[in-house]
């Protein structure tokens, strides 16, 4: 398949909303635990067994986001979309046979491994295009299309609740949401597969810079760079910090307070998730938007760089002031939103547009091992202290030296971005864009 | 030669408009859900 160019005349501002109608669907996956306690009792399942097909997914989105990528940029985003149209829907449905056959495996496979391939596919689907599109912006396109993945959940949670309000929660209700889920997704995504389209020439707008400006490197060539490694362990560095803390957000501000006047009950607990979850979305779009004046290594710099001492600040502090603790939380999930928003025009600063969605889909290997590896270190360690006999804020006092320690690394790691070598770079990048107008050079 | 008027591009305003309300409707109710959880905080 051959990308879509625009015709004349085609707005830019079409592209965010087609890369929106994909990331808010595959953004449902963070909502997930909706499912879980309908799956549990209806067909006796442990929160374990529940949680397999969103851990597949994760790792199924990983996997086809780093060896996807290369298709996506051969085939273009139209190809990119229709698979993860047809994967995520194709999910939906087959989970929709497993529950209503009462057959767990199907489930799996379904929303796991097949739907997760619509996530890793989907995921970079619109990135290079929309880099191409918004040359001048780059920072900003990404951070909208990224910020709907943070978005997709949002919608998930309460609409995937009332739906088996209605439909009911054993599994025949469970089925029948699920193949309204993969129907509905179908059409909604299916607004991306009609819109997007790649620009006519390298300047798709008047007195902008070229995406393609400056040294291209392939996506091969990337991963042999020194600077591929260095974003790696700074996106890795930076998902972790936000995941230890997203990953208990609940717990750990009910642990807090718990010894304090004003404890935290269950339901202002949940209030306080959700208002994670709206920093980490705003943080998307805004703190992405923001690189694009002040410059990716420094937009980095204060991820990491502020994000520790935020950490700090709750690890001293935190249990003596709510709102300090609430503030801290939220500009460090700002940060963890931020980081993943802003890394593909990063790598576009550093690689060019050239293959910059495959680069991108490489090193989301780090959100995979970041995923498993911030969750880990944040429960095991309450556990330990737990079982030493602690409690309150002192569970969590050693994960926020490790949090500040992790992202000191990934502080040096941006530190030591350079440009990258000039053997690295390609002469001819041109040859998998849809430059139309090429044979009818600008004026530089 | 061809006529300049009928080469002129179609006005997108109607599509674009369109296409940000088809994403932007869903986003808002979910942004509504959000708040009111997110009240909970405060007055929980």
């Amino acid at each position: 398949m051959s990308p879509p160019v625009a015709p004349a005349g085609w707005s830019r501002w079409l592209v965010p909303p087609a890369a929106l109608s994909v990331h808010l669907s595959i953004g449902q996956a963070y909502a997930w635990s909706v499912f879980k306690p309908p799956l549990e009792s209806s067909l006796g399942l442990s929160g374990t067994q529940s949680a397999l097909p969103f851990q597949l997914a994760i790792v199924m989105l990983g996997l086809s986001a780093a060896f996807g990528g290369t298709f996506v940029e051969r085939n273009g985003p139209r190809w990119a979309m229709t698979v993860a149209l047809i994967c995520f829907s194709s999910g939906f449905l087959i989970s929709a046979l497993g529950a209503a056959t009462e057959q767990y495996w199907l489930i799996v496979l379904g929303y796991g491994f097949v739907g997760g391939i619509g996530l890793g596919i989907g995921y970079i689907s619109p990135v290079s295009t929309l880099i191409k599109w918004f040359p001048d912006r780059p920072g900003m396109a990404t951070g909208i299309a990224i910020m709907g993945f943070g978005g997709g959940a949002l919608i998930a949670s309460p609409w995937s609740t009332q739906m088996l309000e209605s439909f009911g929660s054993d599994s025949s209700g469970i089925a029948k949401a699920f193949l309204v889920h993969g129907l509905v997704y179908a059409v909604f995504m299916s607004l991306g597969v009609l819109l997007v389209r790649v620009p006519r020439s390298e300047k798709p707008v008047e007195g902008a810079p070229s995406a393609f400006q400056g040294p291209q490197v392939s996506a091969r060539g990337a991963v042999r760079t020194p600077q591929f490694w260095c974003l790696w362990v700074v996106l890795c560095m930076n998902v972790t910090a936000g995941i230890g803390i997203l990953e208990k957000a609940a717990p750990m501000i009910t642990d807090f307070f718990a010894d304090t006047s004003t404890p935290v009950s269950v339901s202002a607990a949940a209030g306080f998730v959700a208002l994670l979850s709206a920093a980490n979305m705003a943080g998307r779009i805004g703190w992405s938007s923001t690189s694009d004046l002040i410059g990716r290594k420094n937009i980095y710099r204060v991820y990491l760089g502020v994000g520790a001492v935020m950490y700090a600040l709750i690890a001293l502090f935190g249990d003596s002031s709510k709102p300090l603790f609430i503030l801290c939380a939220l500009v460090i999930l700002s940060f963890y939103g931020g980081g993943f928003a802003t890394i593909p025009a990063y790598l576009k600063d550093l690689f060019g547009a050239y293959q910059v969605g495959a680069i991108h889909g490489r090193l989301l290997t780090a959100w995979s091992l970041a995923g498993v590896l911030g969750p880990l270190i944040v429960n095991w360690i309450a556990d330990r202290q737990e079982d030493a006999g602690k409690h309150g804020s002192a569970l969590y006092g050693l994960s926020f030296v490790i949090m500040i320690g992790l992202l000191v690394v990934g502080f040096v790691a941006n530190e030591l971005v350079r440009p990258v070598d000039a053997r690295h770079h390609i002469p001819a990048p041109r040859e998998e864009t849809a430059d139309v107008e090429r044979q009818q050079p600008e004026s530089a | 030669m061809s006529n300049d008027s009928s080469q002129s591009p179609p006005d997108r305003r109607p599509l674009i408009a369109f296409a940000w309300l088809w994403v932007g409707a869903p986003l808002v109710y979910g942004l509504y859900e959000l708040v009111q959880k997110a009240t909970q905080l405060f007055t929980g």
